[in-house]
């Protein structure tokens, strides 16, 4: 993965396939036998269809995923969200160390004295003191580890 | 983000074909007629073994869902603001629910403070097609805030520095 992908240009000329793709399948997959003859149905397109958009889909990077959206939590895991303030002569340096770490699963540069935000993934709980401190000594720089303490929503979905 | 609600009481204990599940579909779901058929052949697994296992993990909360996770640059939504309250302490729980409810409101979480560098506990992760419409829905969740709320910040993201998502490590 490279250290910073830009942000891409906005496509504003999907398809009607492509639009009811994107839609439907970012609120799952029914678990059924042949499920995607099953969205393909309710879509009204034939299965073929259906699973060529979804390849292109991806290949294009419009959808950076398609699969089963663990939560490391309930997996016995741990999960953060984690904040550097990183200078920015060191930011791209920085940026690269900090993403070598495999419990890194995604990273973001926000506008901010803290302009580097992470969510970290671990095998166990105690893994993320080990984890930061690791960070911390790799890039020289403290981490601010910010746990969720009460969660009220998680909802994502985006319509086109 | 698959960052979820726990729906259960219990902590699913995750098999040893559990695991093989996850690892062999983390980078994703085979894009074939029969992807259940398709994962037990890899697996050594029965279709309907595998399908099973879907559905159990997916009731206890270890899977959100099976599902497509878009780029939300592509799409359009090229403003995504983290907002950021300061709420005090007696009230947060209270605000926390009020805030998540909000249509538009994606993420909402109670976070530790970092005084003095950081003085937000209240975390709403709101996304849209301009910084107007980003901060328009800030001065929505401000409305609700009222004066339980002594400031707030909207950080907005810049750059995709990594995105790989949630990953069982083959251990």
């Amino acid at each position: 993965m490279s250290a910073a992908t830009e942000l891409h240009q906005a496509e504003n000329d999907f398809t009607e396939l492509e639009r009811a793709v994107i839609n439907r399948l970012q609120t799952g997959l029914p678990l059924v036998h042949s499920p995607y003859a099953a969205v393909a149905c309710e879509l009204g397109v034939t299965e073929q269809a259906l699973l060529h958009t979804l390849a292109d889909l991806l290949d294009r990077r419009i959808l950076t995923r398609f699969g089963p959206m663990f939560h490391a939590g309930e997996m016995g895991g741990g999960l953060t969200l984690a904040a550097m303030r990183v200078p920015e002569p060191d930011f791209e340096k920085v940026a690269k160390t900090v993403n070598s770490f495999g419990e890194v699963a995604h990273n973001y540069r926000r506008e901010h004295e803290l302009n580097m935000w992470f969510v970290l993934a671990t095998e166990t709980p105690e893994d993320i003191t080990r984890v930061i401190g690791e960070i911390e000594s790799a890039t020289g720089y403290p981490v601010y580890n910010m746990p969720k303490e009460e969660e009220f929503h998680v909802h994502l979905h985006f319509p086109v | 983000m698959s960052i979820s609600t726990s729906r259960s009481d219990t902590e699913y204990v995750l098999g040893e074909r559990d695991r093989q599940i996850i690892l062999a579909t983390q980078e994703g779901l085979p894009l074939v007629p029969d992807p259940w058929g398709e994962l037990g052949r890899q697996l050594g697994l029965p279709a309907d073994e595998v399908l099973a296992r879907f559905q159990r993990m997916q009731d206890a909360g270890v899977i959100r869902r099976v599902a497509a996770v878009p780029d939300h640059y592509r799409l359009g939504y090229r403003f995504n603001g983290m907002t950021v309250w300061d709420v005090s302490d007696d009230a947060i729980t209270d605000m926390g629910r009020k805030v998540g409810e909000l249509p538009f409101v994606s993420h909402c979480y109670r976070r530790p403070r970092h005084l003095p560098y950081w003085s937000y506990n209240l975390f709403a992760m709101v996304h849209g097609t301009s910084r107007e419409e980003v901060e328009d829905k800030a001065s929505q969740i401000q409305a609700v805030l009222g004066t339980t709320c002594q400031g707030h910040t909207i950080l907005y993201s810049s750059a995709i520095l990594k995105k790989t998502g949630l990953r069982l490590r083959k251990s």
